[in-house]
């Protein structure tokens, strides 16, 4: 059978649900169909649009009716994707540096100039210093978090690849907690995502709940989740409770508000176990069969009493025992668990304690419950398991690899913060390179206290960056600007959850050229072939990606264009049919087989088998004393329709209804501090200071302030010390380094103290 | 003959401010103009457990209802791009009978 007859078999098994024609031809200009990944724009979400193209230029986007997730609906950030794509600040071609670093003087050069310095280079650091000395650097959530990783192993050669957010704060806790309890991909809610006829499907059901733990999916539209399915949701029944320390818009139609106090989830995760486990709520037949160490969580509950939680968490005991009976008794219940897991030192037990929750009221991979990926990624291969391009000896550098096993057994990165303490002290050996992969981390996103990561990455003696926009990091650090083409501009995939419970494959396709772009794949197989041939034998992307997707789906790229989605489908109750587990036994993929309550592994690596919780290290109650010079709660991330961390601050249409960093305050507190709606205070604290601009609202606590991340001012000074004005809303600054759990996990973006007073 | 009319249920308009760019990007409306815009009402507590927070968007006089689009079998582009699926255009006695059925938040606008 050839891959053709296999795509049409699928396209009639998912009932063609888009045509088959991914390029069309009207009046003077052509439409090309594609999914969407950041740059820019989101997570893998893959929202289906048309492009249309005229005389060379994107003149208009469209949301894509026939796309069997977004549906035509498309958000600001893609609406305005031509404004992005033909902005007239992009870095279109390759540049080399021709002053001092933070200078702003550049020369346009041609990518065989920029292939020849860089591999020069490269081949003298390796040689002086091994190729442990690179290291590369990837941001959050872009396309890049594909090709990271076989940049760093398979072109580059180096074991270091590094997300640099302290505790890995962002969906890497949450995967490595899913790894040692249940032994399985991403656990997403079950959004009828799997299915083309979506929530017509007979499998499916509807949640009668959805839990929102510390997550606002509608504006961030986490790790391919595609947030505004839960208003699709809603209209069908389901029922919202919200978890969190603001009272979002979701929160206003929420049939229940938990408004914690921040950094104390844990303590309510435990109290809702301490009233469903005595209570006698929970799913028996599946904790006698399917769990391992009950009977020790239902000793360590006993120290969380609803009166107990309610002193910790703010929250009333009366609402914490009603939402317990209406978690365990609702079936099916979704609990959609958000960045404020990994946003926490405690967050490992938070994960742990989310998952006991799942898990004993019977909600795991069930229809409405939560659905699992397989333990193996989809599409894994070319990404983490191009580690195989590395000898033993090498990969056994691997900074902080030794010193966190938790963190390095599930991720093939780095440990974060131990990797700036390496820049700092050259121990155990120094960094000499740098390669910025779409990252803009010196900007408050992907790091704690960027303006220590600053100081520290000035030792290094060479920067490769990759963007579309030249940006505060690449301003202070690039040698070489290699331009990113945005995903209108080249041929590509969309996996959701990068592909750790992939709802679909979608196809990303070109429909315009914009200068000489290269994107991440064509600079991963042109440096490779420079530098690693046997690694990269392709001569061109369609033969690449035709290569990765045929053994896993079964076709090739041009027909993933073809059907424009690929949905893989979805089969429930894995475990007890032998599909989670490599020996083809029922059960989970963990060390007992059945989903850890009590860890086998995290006792093995000295930590706590059970969840427990701890106070913030920071905190009214933890630091009465700096409390007093700092008496209110930080917490910070909340996101915008208008951005996507640091993106999008230049363009026109969206900093109009997006213009300034916005930071909430209660209007009670305010008044007492002279605060009026509209003025620019400063959030300080022991380690940093932030500019934001005031907003009064009763949607927070008194005693807490919320600010926003991902803010630089592309119309400030470029050059140093201005950076774009990175060092003015640099709300990160205020986070302390290395304050993260005892795995390795979890820093305090969420929950830190600060005071706050108005500026000028 | 029947007015067209465009319906907005509140309850689910989630504020994503989709219909203002979408609609600027059909008409071509200079910035500082919008041919629709998006309004607040809220957020406060309305009683212990129950808050009052609504976006509403407001159709203006550069508003069309798309008619070259509609013309063409499509929806207007704001009805087209609404992220909550929270927007409705048609004959007004079919959306009012809409509206009826809905019954709670919801408005309609012929501008």
């Amino acid at each position: 059978m050839t891959g053709i007859h296999i795509a049409l078999m699928i396209a009639e098994r998912i009932g063609e649900i888009m045509k088959k024609e991914w390029m069309e031809q009207k009046d003077g200009c052509y439409t090309v169909r594609t999914c969407g990944w950041s740059p820019p724009g989101d997570h893998p979400v893959g929202c289906g649009m048309k492009l249309f193209i005229k005389d060379g230029k994107l003149v208009k986007v469209e949301g894509d009716p026939e796309h069997p997730i977004s549906q035509g609906r498309l958000c600001v950030r893609c609406l305005s994707l031509p404004e992005y794509v033909h902005h007239p600040q992009r870095i279109t071609y390759p540049m080399k540096r021709v002053g001092a670093r933070g200078e702003d003087k550049w020369q346009r050069i041609s990518w065989d100039e920029a292939w020849d310095i860089i591999v020069e280079k490269t081949n003298e650091i390796k040689k002086n210093y091994g190729a442990e000395s690179i290291i590369v650097f990837g941001g959050t959530g872009r396309e890049a978090c594909l090709y990271y990783y076989p940049l760093g192993f398979a072109s580059l050669g180096t074991p270091n690849v590094c997300y640099p957010l302290s505790g890995w704060s962002c969906y890497g806790p949450r995967c490595a907690i899913t790894d040692y309890i249940l032994g399985a991909g991403y656990p997403e809610i079950d959004f009828a995502g799997h299915y083309p006829d979506r929530y017509d499907n007979p499998q499916y059901k509807v949640p009668k709940y959805i839990v929102l733990w510390g997550k606002m999916p509608l504006m961030s539209n986490p790790d391919g989740f595609y947030g505004h399915s839960l208003i699709d949701l809603m209209k069908r029944g389901a029922k919202i409770i919200s978890i969190d320390p603001r009272i979002n818009w979701l929160g206003t139609r929420a049939e229940h508000r938990l408004q914690l106090r921040p950094g104390t989830d844990t303590a309510l995760a435990l109290g809702l176990l301490h009233v469903i486990i005595n209570e006698d709520l929970y799913d028996h037949e599946f904790v006698e069969k399917w769990c391992y160490g009950f009977d020790e969580l239902k000793v360590r509950v006993q120290e969380y009493p609803p009166e107990k939680v309610e002193e910790i968490t703010w929250v009333k005991k009366e609402k914490i025992v009603e939402v317990a009976r209406v978690i365990a008794t609702s079936k099916p219940t979704a609990i959609q668990w958000g960045l404020a897991v990994d946003e926490n030192p405690n967050g490992v037990q938070l994960g742990h304690s989310i998952l006991a929750i799942i898990a004993i009221t019977g909600n795991l991979d069930v229809p409405g419950g939560i659905t699992l990926g397989p333990p193996a990624a989809l599409l894994g291969k070319w990404r983490v398991e191009t580690r195989s391009e590395l000898s033993e000896e090498l990969w056994a550098k691997r900074i902080g690899a030794e010193a966190w096993p938790a963190l390095s057994t599930a991720l093939a990165t780095t440990h974060p913060d131990e990797t700036l303490d390496t820049l700092e002290t050259g121990k155990p050996y120094p960094l000499k390179m740098g390669w910025f992969n779409s990252s803009n981390f010196i900007t408050p996103t992907n790091s704690a206290q960027p303006d220590r990561w600053y100081r520290a990455l000035k030792t290094l003696e060479f920067n490769v960056v990759q963007d579309c926009f030249m940006t505060p990091t690449a301003m202070a650090f690039a040698d070489i600007f290699l331009p990113l083409p945005t995903f209108a501009e080249h041929d590509g995939v969309v996996i959701t959850h990068f592909g750790r419970n992939a709802i679909f494959v979608g196809a990303m396709n070109k429909a315009l050229e914009v200068g000489e772009c290269k994107s991440d794949i064509e600079v991963c197989i042109e440096l490779g072939k420079r530098l690693n041939p046997e690694a990269w034998p392709w001569d061109n992307v369609e033969d690449f990606f035709s290569d990765q997707l045929k053994p896993d789906l079964g076709i090739d790229f041009n027909e993933l264009r073809e059907i424009g989605v690929y949905q893989p489908g979805y089969t429930y109750h894995k475990h007890e049919k032998g599909l989670l587990r490599a020996d083809g036994e029922p059960g989970f993929n963990t060390v007992t087989g059945k989903v850890e309550l009590c860890s086998t592994l995290f006792e093995l690596w000295g930590e706590d088998p059970l969840p427990y919780y701890k106070e913030p290290h920071y905190s009214p109650m933890s630091t009465p004393e700096l409390a007093r010079e700092y008496p209110l709660i930080l917490t910070t991330g909340a996101r915008t329709f208008t951005s996507f961390h640091s993106e999008h601050r230049q363009i026109p249409t969206l900093r109009e209804i997006t213009p300034d960093p916005i930071m909430e305050i209660h209007p009670d507190t305010a008044a007492s501090l002279g605060i009026k709606e509209g003025d620019w205070v400063c959030m300080e604290n022991m380690f940093g200071k932030a500019k934001e601009k005031a907003h009064l609202t009763p949607t927070i606590h008194p005693k807490v302030v919320h600010a926003s991340h991902g803010w630089w001012y592309p119309e400030k000074p470029a050059a140093e010390p201005s950076l774009y004005g990175v060092w003015e809303s640099n709300i990160n600054t205020l986070i302390p380094h290395k304050h993260i759990g005892k795995l390795g996990f979890g820093a305090p973006f969420k929950s830190i103290i600060c005071k706050v007073y108005k500026v000028d | 003959m029947s007015r067209n009319g465009l319906l907005i249920d509140y309850e689910y308009c989630t504020g994503c401010h989709s219909c203002e760019v979408a609609c600027r990007n059909e008409r071509k409306i200079p910035r500082g103009k919008w041919g629709i815009k998006l309004t607040e009402v809220g957020p406060w507590q309305v009683s212990s457990d129950k808050w009052e927070w609504n976006y509403i968007p407001i159709p203006t006089e550069l508003c069309d209802l798309c008619s070259e689009r509609v013309a063409k079998g499509e929806k207007p582009s704001c009805v087209h791009h609404c992220l909550g699926q929270a927007m409705d255009y048609g004959p007004v006695e079919e959306l009012a009978e809409k509206m009826a059925t809905k019954g709670k938040k919801v408005a309609m606008f012929i501008p």
